[in-house]
């Protein structure tokens, strides 16, 4: 029964229902391992009705509550879609100037035989791991870490795939005395000139100038369950609403979902996650992004790298409403 | 009425609290002093106390003012206005925010941007509106400091920044976001084209405008006793729990940590400025 107790920690509260029934299934399942009665059907039937809550609750959730399965502490992070999408993964540590910034990964594999770059957030699975992984949040090394792969990406002609996943640049004393801002207004200059194909995506949280700064692209792709917002819903609300149990507010006010944004025009392509999430079935989840990335790469080398770098800016020059 | 006010002859005897107030638009008060100031000489000054040398914060329309010459003034983009795209609305409709900051600003948005000369050197020259909305970037700020950028670059000049921002916009949600990389960008292609970027940061200037536009110049200046930095102090003292540094995030640290190159007074940016841009640019007196 633990098991199924566990199980259930990994259930959002809106995912209850989900939950119940699953534990039902488990418990058939026990019951059914122990007695050898056949009970296949019942849990055939069960199964089915499981997959059709989850479809029905899925099919209409709320910007915050996919806020809340973009931070699902089973969804799979970089390191985890690197193991599906690459193959012969090096990665490469360090800024070369202060030390290794353990909230981003990076480093040079193949991508279909191809040699590609590769940077991410990571977040950790475990209390010790996130707290190694500092939760997903970079300080300055980390993004400065980014611009030498980057900077590496460009001088060997490797495209260049980010993934991303962070509650924002770390918030602390060090990181501000080693130049937060810089660090990240530095990747933001340097990724809309460089000579490679970039291909960015959202496949968790994509938290506001720390999301940013390894996420200037050419194609700007989402996961169906990630978000991508200036700042988090919580900070939004405690800033207007001035209470942060209007997150929900805010999270729908800002429009921090793959859908409203593409609608918006600011994301290119969403990605499909299996049902119910990425947290379902990462193999799955992994090969829906790696046939994007695959459409969407093969785009981009169509171009050489002048009418890249090109086509890139005259982007990011257009992003914005307002009259003349 | 206590034995003593009784003692007092009524003639002489004035209202405490009327007594205490300054009479609007001839004294002010120091706001990091409370020194009783004289308004014109205060302004003569450039709103900086004569007592502490505290740097008040000042109008986008004054800053320029007072830092170029009188002319020739050109104003780029008077013609670019904020829509609210979102329909974004919290306590309030971002709308009627936009209006009443329009209002009390008389300013389209938070960004004024002017061609014009510093001791005869042509250049463009933008600052932020701190008072439109804390100097908030959104869709307006960025395409007004791209086209500060194309300007600079279709006239072979210079470009000038004055930055006093809170950070990005929410009420713009992601797309204020893209206004750091629109920013950005357009400074890599003022680069390119070698032309000098000097960015002054004044107070405040933090958040998603201080890890954009405000971070990139060819030479960082701060005003003194400036707030700058990325998170604000609150958020980054509820996250690490200690008490934060003296002098946490002011210009005075920043130079310390090596983030900056000089430190500033207001009333010497005007030769400073000039001086720095005539050796990147090889300009000869005449």
């Amino acid at each position: 029964m633990t098991e199924a107790k566990d199980a259930n920690m990994n259930f959002l509260d809106f995912e209850q229902p989900i939950a119940e029934l699953d534990a039902k299934i488990q418990e058939l399942r026990y019951v059914g391992n122990d007695k050898e009665i056949n009970i296949n059907d019942e849990i055939t039937r069960l199964q089915k009705r499981s997959n059709e809550l989850i479809t029905s609750i899925y099919s209409s959730l709320s910007a915050w509550q996919i806020s809340q399965v973009s931070r699902h502490p089973a969804r799979p992070y970089t390191l985890d879609y690197i193991q599906f999408l690459f193959t012969d993964f090096d990665e490469l540590h360090g800024d070369r100037n202060f030390s290794d910034d353990h909230a981003i990964v990076s480093g040079i594999a193949y991508f279909d035989n191809q040699p590609v770059a590769v940077i991410g957030h990571q977040k950790g699975r475990d209390t010790k791991e996130r707290i190694f992984r500092n939760y997903g949040m970079p300080r300055p090394e980390g993004y400065r870490k980014a611009l030498r792969i980057m900077k590496l990406a460009e001088k060997f002609n490797l495209p260049l795939f980010t993934f991303i996943d962070t509650p924002g640049a770390y918030p602390g004393i060090g990181a501000e005395e080693r130049g937060q801002n810089e660090a990240i207004s530095r990747n933001l200059m340097a990724m809309s000139e460089l000579g490679v194909p970039i291909i960015s995506t959202i496949i968790g949280e994509g938290g506001s100038g720390g999301a940013l700064a390894i996420g200037v692209s050419d194609t700007l792709l989402m996961l169906q369950y990630s978000t991508y917002s200036v700042i988090s819903p919580e900070g939004c609300a405690s800033i207007l609403w001035k209470s942060a149990d209007k997150a929900a507010d805010a999270a729908e006010a800002m429009g921090i979902t793959a859908q409203r944004l593409y609608d918006l025009g600011l994301v290119d392509a969403i990605v499909d996650e299996p049902l119910g999430g990425a947290h379902r079935d990462y193999e799955e989840a992994a090969t829906l992004l790696k046939q994007a990335l695959q459409t969407e790469l093969e785009k981009l080398q169509a171009k050489d790298s002048l009418e890249l770098v090109s086509d890139r800016q005259y982007k990011i020059r257009n992003f914005g409403f307002f009259d003349t | 009425m206590s034995w003593f006010r009784k003692l007092i002859p009524s003639r002489i005897q004035t209202n405490g609290t009327s007594r205490r107030s300054v009479p609007e638009g001839v004294w002010t008060k120091c706001v990091k002093c409370n020194a009783v100031l004289y308004r014109a000489e205060l302004e003569r000054n450039l709103e900086v106390c004569p007592k502490c040398n505290h740097h008040m914060r000042i109008s986008a329309r004054n800053r320029l003012e007072q830092f170029l010459d009188e002319e020739p003034l050109v104003e780029i983009g008077t013609d670019i206005r904020p829509v609210d795209r979102l329909r974004f609305r919290d306590s309030k409709k971002y709308k009627d925010r936009l209006a009443q900051a329009q209002k009390k600003t008389g300013e389209a948005d938070a960004l004024v941007v002017f061609m014009g000369q510093l001791k005869g050197i042509p250049l463009v020259a933008c600052a932020f509106e701190f008072d439109f909305m804390g100097g908030s970037m959104g869709s307006v700020v960025g395409e007004k400091f791209a086209k500060a950028v194309d300007t600079a670059v279709q006239y072979n000049v210079s470009l000038v920044s004055f930055s006093a921002s809170g950070g990005a916009r929410m009420q713009e949600a992601l797309m204020s976001l893209m206004q750091m990389a629109k920013t950005s960008a357009a400074l890599g292609i003022l680069a390119r084209n070698k032309l000098p970027y000097i960015s002054v940061m004044t107070d405040p200037t933090m958040g998603g405008v201080s890890a954009s536009l405000a971070t990139l110049g060819d030479i960082n200046i701060a005003e003194p006793g400036a707030l700058i930095g990325f998170a604000g102090p609150r958020v980054i003292e509820q996250t690490v729990r200690e008490t934060l540094p003296a002098g946490f995030q002011r210009s005075e640290f920043l130079l310390e940590h090596g983030n900056i190159d000089m430190i500033v007074d207001r009333r010497e940016l005007r030769d400073r400025i000039a001086g720095l841009l005539a050796k990147l640019i090889h300009h000869q007196a005449t």
